[in-house]
């Protein structure tokens, strides 16, 4: 088992014939993802690189049975294919795409609500079950299949995390990265949530970051309901109040959004924080030691 | 992007939110003719307030009332070139270069205004408090209950109830309702079609003749949306940044300077972020937060280690990079056509994994330059901390 994608997960690429919507569609289809399709407005009938090509989400689902799009669209026209996803009923909307103007994800957050569609991203490394399905841009080959789910708000330090764990011969059941824009689709509760349910997961490795409350969320959730030990890192300790540390939604505000609270509320719920990043694989080591 | 008080106004006017009758002005005489067509239409007096991108001013000095044009002038000549030190621009203070000169108001009460985004309820939230003039954090944190709120639906906007049930809490007066539900839509048009992040009016205030007034203004952009406000875009002053901030973001670098030692390039924001950290955790200092992104190319590493080399407490460099989207193999062409135009005398401590990392090695390799290439994050840390520290 796995959260929210495995084999049998049917993806289309919405920006399919631009240059990373290429890329990435290549390589997650040589990782073993059902590819189905892409959507570029105009291009409809035609292929490309021997997928067919569509105008609409829509048309796309209707013809190839797609349960999972991701989006590689540009950040002015990203909020909208989102919405499209979502009017097709497309299960999971994975959207890559970083820079989308705060307010169009408002609106397309609230188009969102009272569909069926789940929503991971933007501004994301996308989702990976190891061994069964990559809908994203994370290398395939530093995972490896076992108990670890792991979910975090960026890309290249989720990467990291994963590394450590493969090279010390723990793997993982899925990774998810939820994005570093202010508004997301999936949050860190969402994720726990699942990853409570999903018996391939024994342990769930959390990756916070500054700014916002959503750790803190999380944070109150693991100690009332989680049923699995949860392992935490929080990135910029040392990052100065009032700036955006690269990520839209990675700012200390008015104070609030602090590594030291959120790493404080994590602690005050159980769940082990690592102090450096290099540590969050011994973390888990020791912690998955100490469960048994 | 933020943008200075006098712009704010001039933006928030157009949206029917009443400003004090004022000027910008970037020199004595400008100042001085500014100050003389306020008294002339009748201004009991005049206020000259620093510009500069930074909160606390009147604290700093840098807001002072006048009762005549000279005494005007004369106070606009000490502020203009003073540099102005605020709990907001760190000790090193801002060099002001523009001054707003107003009329006073006879004012009775001071309130606040603002909208920011809600993160959790993803929805924007107009804020409003009787307790004005003072810093909405300093509210939020000692009398919490003192901010009245209204969450904005996307598709709907502010609505006319949702503005009055806000006026009459603040205790507006019967006969001001009507023009403090105009002014606060007025304020949400602006906030949406700005595409701000945050708008604030600090102090909101109330008139003894009941008029209604933004005494202050602040606006900020969400730097995402600037691709459709070519108008704001203009608006932006690079002297209130700083210089390699600016420089970075020509290239679309993600950089800020900080005081330390050991610099860093990394790509992602989270792992940037958590480099800084381990740089601490190893007893060094970090020079600066700088991500690459993810689709960087080897001309954008080049300027990013140019920035990284002009400032000069950096004494090391840290390169950590875990390829995705941006492969090793770019990075390491480069960093190595990089060290090779600026002659790089700092010791480069380079640690790199992810998609094409065998060719990357290689390519450092073949270079024939001197890197430090570490295997872990940990290593990579002590390593540049000790690097720095020698030379």
């Amino acid at each position: 088992m796995s959260i929210l994608i495995d084999k049998s997960t049917r993806v289309i690429v919405q920006g399919l014939t631009g240059r990373e919507g290429t890329f990435h569609a290549k390589t997650s289809a040589e990782y073993g993802t059902k590819i189905v399709g892409g959507v570029t407005p105009g291009k409809g009938g035609t292929t490309h690189e021997g997928w067919p090509i569509f105008n609409t989400v829509q048309e796309a689902v209707d013809k190839t049975g797609a349960d999972a799009s991701v989006i590689f669209v540009p950040p002015p026209f990203a909020a909208d294919a989102i919405m499209e996803a979502a009017d097709a009923e497309v299960e999971l909307i994975v959207c890559i795409t970083e820079g989308i103007p705060t307010l169009d994800m408002v609106r397309a957050w609230e188009f969102l609500q009272n569909r069926r569609a789940r929503l991971i991203g933007p501004n994301c490394p996308g989702i990976i079950s190891p061994g069964k399905c990559k809908i994203g841009i994370m290398p395939g080959h530093i995972h490896r299949e076992g108990p670890v789910g792991i979910v975090s708000r960026s890309g290249t330090l989720t990467y990291e995390a994963v590394y450590q764990l493969t090279t010390r011969n723990v793997g993982q059941s899925t990774a998810i990265g939820i994005g570093g824009d202010p508004i997301i689709g999936t949050n860190f509760l969402d994720a726990l949530e699942l990853f409570n349910k999903d018996p391939q997961t024994e342990i769930v490795v959390m990756i916070g970051e500054i700014g916002g409350n959503a750790e803190e969320t999380a944070a109150e959730y693991v100690k009332a309901r989680m049923k699995k030990p949860v392992v935490g890192f929080i990135a910029g300790q040392t990052a100065p109040p009032g700036r955006r540390m690269g990520h839209a939604g990675a700012i200390i505000s008015g104070g609030k959004g602090t590594a030291s609270e959120k790493i404080k509320a994590m602690e005050a719920a159980g769940i082990r924080v690592a102090k450096s990043p290099a540590d969050i694989g011994e973390t888990v080591l020791a912690t998955m030691g100490v469960k048994v | 992007m933020k943008i200075h008080e006098y712009q704010a106004k001039a933006i928030l006017k157009k949206y029917c939110v009443a400003v004090p009758r004022g000027e910008m002005a970037e020199t004595r005489e400008q100042a001085q003719a500014a100050a003389k067509k306020l008294f002339d239409a009748g201004a009991s007096g005049v206020v000259v307030k620093a510009q500069i991108h930074a909160g606390g001013r009147g604290k700093g000095g840098g807001v002072k009332i006048a009762k005549s044009v000279e005494e005007a002038t004369e106070i606009a000549g000490k502020i203009l070139g003073m540099t102005l030190v605020t709990h907001q621009t760190g000790p090193e203070g801002r060099i002001v270069r523009r001054l707003l000169i107003e009329e006073t108001l006879a004012i009775e009460r001071e309130l606040y205004l603002g909208i920011v985004i809600d993160r959790t309820e993803a929805k924007p939230v107009f804020m409003a408090s009787a307790a004005g003039g003072m810093e909405i954090e300093q509210v939020a944190a000692e009398n919490p209950d003192a901010i009245l709120k209204a969450h904005i639906d996307p598709g709907m906007g502010l609505e006319a109830f949702q503005a009055r049930k806000l006026a009459f809490q603040l205790g507006l007066k019967p006969q001001q309702i009507n023009e403090a539900v105009r002014l606060m839509t007025g304020l949400y048009r602006a906030f949406l079609e700005t595409d701000s992040s945050l708008v604030e009016i600090n102090p909101f205030v109330s008139c003894s003749d009941g008029r209604l007034f933004a005494l202050d203004a602040k606006i900020n952009f969400d730097d995402n949306a600037l691709f459709r406000h070519p108008d704001i875009r203009e608006l932006r002053d690079l002297t209130e940044e700083d210089a390699l901030e600016v420089e970075a973001s020509k290239y679309s670098l993600n950089y800020i300077k900080l005081d330390g030692s050991v610099g860093c390039m990394v790509n992602g924001a989270g792992l940037a972020m958590a480099t800084m950290d381990i740089i601490k955790y190893a007893g060094g200092m970090p020079a600066n937060f700088l991500d690459v992104g993810g689709g960087a190319n080897a001309e954008q590493v080049t300027h990013a280690f140019e920035i990284l080399l002009s400032d000069k407490h950096v004494k090391a460099v840290l390169i950590n990079i875990f390829g995705g989207i941006l492969r090793v193999d770019t990075l390491a062409t480069g960093v190595v056509e990089a060290a090779q135009k600026t002659h790089i005398q700092l010791p480069i401590v380079l640690r790199l994994e992810g998609t094409n990392v065998e060719a990357g090695r290689e390519i450092l390799k073949q270079s024939g330059l001197n890197f430090i290439v570490a295997e872990t994050m940990k290593d990579a840390a002590e390593k540049v901390v000790a690097a720095a520290q020698q030379s």
